[in-house]
């Protein structure tokens, strides 16, 4: 049989490279988290100078697909630490039992409002408002007023304009589902989304595709309304090329059109690493990682002195009345209602 | 009597069923019924109760059937052409058909996001040419664009089967027919059509069972708005984490394939057709060369496009940068970005690619090479029994074995999930059975007597064996392998599964790329499909080289 040998050399190599990084040791831990997570460079780096290990960074899809992986592989870990989970799937990966407790000595910092675990499992990292971003230009070059809030969307006006996240895949898609249930009831919901389907939303399976890939801010996107945060607008003013002092696209916070979300990270059950993950929680809630944050994630730190950098002091902003549903409706809930969203919307 | 050793050949093929196969198959039927524990089967009963289930099933169905009459309408012609005239070239053309259905499906929807795509080539040009402002042709997202993915990768078969048996149709039927009177449509619907018809279905099966569980196309190409019951096996599980509802959909889903199959079994044993048989080439006798020349031109050309094109796209946009033509791509695949989407650096995933289908083709050769001995020597009701047997895993969707695996073998008493060889071992599961389907002909093509006589004129057994059996043995392992490696290498629906996301497969990363918006990320998608592309074509274009020649006809 002929095979050149060196195809069986690089075959033979790709095999001992293989079992070699299989290998388990203390130069490296391994954090779990969805594709939005971002740090800079410097931060992961001073991690390793004060620990000597190195963190990899494991992304495994949306919030929820991460959250599932993690979860299905409970019995054995992919990673040490996982970041992501919020309090629209908090319930699951509490009941699911994949985290251990740990009392952060830095959660003193914390406002109490943000710790929802009370077991110490979760420990809060940032939070922000899911609400609907629109293009300001847009609106303006088509002499268009813009979105109020959610009644607006399902006007004949804003026909094919909107794009939304599933919920099924992503969080904010979830945390906006959860606002169209906070602002028009169990009874109403369905009969909302039925209309946006009507009025041409488009469904995006994760806030990436949503925001850089169908907004009209994105290169080949087209539609000027999109579900994302309230300080979206800050990060669009610290990325645009030229300088301007005013953000190109608004966040809709009238009440009844936010949704609080607050992230979490916790020590995965079963970690071969405890001391390494505990490090890293701490670090996560330490000063340097927390100042980090706003410019990376386009999220507000948990820790509250924290400063923040100036270009969003000027352009984040807060929902003065987000949407609020109890831990124990969500949970008693989120299941039927992504199903039932899925049949009203999808199908 | 004669000691019958060969049947210990099977019993380790059958273990390694067991484990991986029976065992991960009644975990979802326990997880169904019992999802709890005890027996609770309102699972089962929502799914069969519920009007969106229904319509799950009902769009899997339809989808199908219109992909299959699609594929029909499309290759039957080229079909006819490739049964009646011989041309130059025609075997390399038909060659090169194959590799379509070979292609991993990640790779195929690549290519068609690359043609067809909001950003692929034919929009990019128009929106150029016409000064557009948004994309002409807007078919990503809907079922149009995985039904003309379907058809890609199917129309080999239809072509295969039906213009294998046509060429060898005897002509005196048609030719008396016509001396009679007859007009060459009466010809054709009284004689050709009725001939044909066998295999004409038996191809329209297949490319349903095909398109029934397609997963990849269906996944990237589709959105989230369809959803065939693969797809929905993979939502249930991965996304809504309703692990009881997916065991649900995978048993009925387990249901239609084996019954799907079980018709093919029977209708390929009835008109003794095969995909892996071709037909002698016609000879062109009855045609006029200028209608023959015209009439393959056509075909060719039509081949070309729709077979080509998306193939070509897909090359094409990989090496188109936003600064011109450049290899930005390929070398991005080397890098290992902190902000990138995979774990690893890309070029780690195509290492893990090659590393896993390497230790599948092993596993496959070996449980195919087990599996063929026995079934070729082996005559009794143990073969005929056995035979179907070795063959469920062909019939089982990827989706379904590798969930199975990852509610089975994660606890013990079989606790893999952290082995770094698990997706190779369901990588070798889907394989081996078309390795025992390549080596099988060619074992029960040495006649018995020819042992015999070796033996009794004195050669020792293992001289029989390296004299007589390993030359035409070694062929037939040969092409078993290249298919067990390529099916590996482009494996995706049990990998999505399976694998850690440590070590990445190509196709996973290709997936990954794909669904993240980005120029980086699309090009990559497309330069690490290119190189799946080429990996896997050339494995085949090989196979085709080293074929025995036959007579020529």
């Amino acid at each position: 049989m002929w095979i050149p040998k060196s195809l069986v050399f690089m075959l033979l190599m790709a095999a001992l490279a293989g079992v070699a990084s299989a290998k388990d040791d203390t130069s490296y831990i391994t954090l779990m988290t969805h594709d939005s997570f971002a740090v800079s460079q410097t931060v992961l780096d001073s991690f390793k100078k004060h620990t000597g290990a190195e963190i990899k960074i494991l992304k495994s899809g949306d919030a929820g697909a991460a959250l599932n992986q993690a979860i299905l592989s409970r019995k054995n870990p992919l990673a040490d630490v996982f970041f992501g989970v919020d309090n629209t799937f908090m319930s699951r990966a509490l009941s699911a039992d994949i985290f251990v407790p740990y009392i952060s000595p830095l959660l003193a910092d914390i406002p109490d409002s943000l710790k929802l675990d009370l077991t110490y499992r979760l420990l809060p990292i940032d939070y922000g408002d899911v609400c609907l971003n629109y293009d300001i230009d847009w609106f303006s070059q088509k002499g268009l007023a813009p979105p109020k809030g959610l009644a607006d969307l399902i006007k004949p006006d804003f026909k094919g304009l909107t794009v939304v996240q599933n919920p099924a895949t992503s969080s904010p898609g979830l945390a906006f589902l959860f606002t169209t249930i906070g602002t028009y009831g169990q009874e109403g919901y369905r009969d909302y989304w039925e209309r946006l389907r009507q009025n041409d939303v488009y469904i995006a399976s994760g806030w990436s595709e949503a925001y850089y890939g169908k907004f009209s801010r994105a290169k080949g996107g087209t539609r000027p309304i999109v579900v994302s945060y309230a300080t979206s607008p800050a990060a669009e003013v610290y990325y645009s090329e030229k300088k301007r002092g005013a953000a190109p696209t608004a966040a809709i916070l009238s009440r009844g059109s936010a949704f609080r979300q607050i992230e979490f990270a916790g020590i995965l059950r079963g970690t071969r690493k405890p001391e390494l993950a505990r490090m890293l929680i701490d670090f996560m809630l330490s000063p340097a990682f927390q100042k980090d944050i706003p410019l990376h994630m386009w999220v507000f730190p948990v820790r509250s002195q924290a400063a923040l950098p100036e270009v969003f002091r000027e352009h984040a902003h807060k929902a003065q009345a987000p949407v609020m549903l109890p831990a124990s409706v969500i949970e008693a809930g989120r299941d039927d209602w992504i199903e039932s969203w899925t049949e009203v919307v999808l199908r | 009597m004669i000691s019958r050793w060969y049947f210990w050949l099977v019993v380790p093929v059958l273990l390694f069923m067991g484990m991986f196969y029976f065992y991960p198959l009644i975990s979802i039927f326990f997880l169904s019924f019992m999802p709890e524990g005890s027996l609770d089967a309102s699972r089962v009963y929502k799914l069969v109760n519920n009007s969106y289930y229904a319509g799950v099933f009902w769009f899997t169905t339809w989808q199908a059937a219109l992909s299959t009459l699609l594929t029909l309408i499309v290759a039957l012609p080229s079909a006819y052409v490739f049964a009646r005239y011989a041309f130059k070239g025609k075997a390399l053309i038909q060659n090169l058909t194959t590799i379509p259905f070979v292609l991993p499906t990640v790779v195929t929807a690549a290519g068609f996001q690359a043609l067809l795509g909001p950003r692929g080539l034919v929009n990019n040009g128009l929106m150029h040419l016409f000064q557009l402002e948004r994309p002409v042709i807007d078919i990503d997202q809907t079922v149009w664009f995985f039904l003309l993915a379907h058809v890609f990768y199917n129309y080999t078969v239809v072509l295969r089967i039906v213009s294998g048996f046509w060429s060898r149709l005897p002509e005196n039927l048609t030719d008396s027919a016509q001396l009679l009177g007859a007009s060459r449509c009466q010809v054709f619907m009284t004689i050709t059509l009725p001939l044909l018809l066998p295999s004409i279905l038996a191809a329209a099966l297949l490319v349903f069972v095909f398109c029934f569980t397609s997963f990849g196309v269906v996944l990237i190409l589709g959105g989230p708005r369809y959803a065939t019951v693969e797809v929905e096996i993979y939502r249930q599980a991965l996304h809504l984490f309703n692990l009881p509802m997916a065991s649900a959909l995978a048993l009925i889903q387990i249901g239609f394939t084996f019954g799907l199959m079980a018709i093919y079994t029977r209708l390929e044993k009835k008109v003794s057709i095969s995909m892996m048989l071709q037909g002698k080439h016609g000879d062109g006798r009855s045609a006029q060369k200028k209608q023959k020349c015209f009439w393959v031109t056509v075909t060719v050309l039509w081949m070309a496009l729709l077979l080509g094109a998306p193939l070509f796209a897909l090359f094409l946009q990989s090496i188109i940068t936003e600064d011109g033509l450049g290899l930005l791509y390929y070398r991005g695949l080397l890098e290992n970005r902190t902000d990138s989407i995979l774990y690893v650096a890309p070029i780690t995933a195509i290492a893990n690619s090659l590393l896993f289908a390497l230790v599948a083709t092993l596993i496959a050769l070996t449980l195919g090479w087990l599996s063929a001995a026995f079934l070729a020597r082996s005559k009794g009701k143990a073969s005929t029994m056995l035979d179907p047997v070795l063959m469920l895993p062909l019939s089982t969707s990827a989706i379904t074995l590798g969930f199975g695996f990852v509610i089975a073998l994660d606890e013990p008493p079989l606790n893999l999930r952290s082995s770094l060889l698990l997706p190779a071992i369901a990588h070798a599961m889907v394989a081996f059975p078309f390795v025992i389907r390549s080596i099988l002909p060619a074992l029960r093509s040495i006649p018995q007597n020819l042992r015999e006589a070796a033996a009794i004129l004195g050669a020792s057994p293992f001289r029989v064996w390296t004299t007589i059996e390993w030359p035409i043995l070694r062929r037939a392992l040969l092409v078993g392998a290249v298919f067990a490696f390529a099916i590996s290498m482009g494996e995706f629906g049990a990998t999505v599964f399976v694998v850690r996301p440590q070590t990445p497969t190509m196709p996973l990363a290709i997936y990954r790329y794909l669904t993240h918006p980005g120029a980086l990320n699309y090009g990559q998608a497309m330069a690490m499909s290119t190189v799946l592309m080429v990996t896997t074509a050339a494995g085949f274009l090989f196979l085709e080289k080293i074929k025995p020649r036959r007579g020529r006809c």
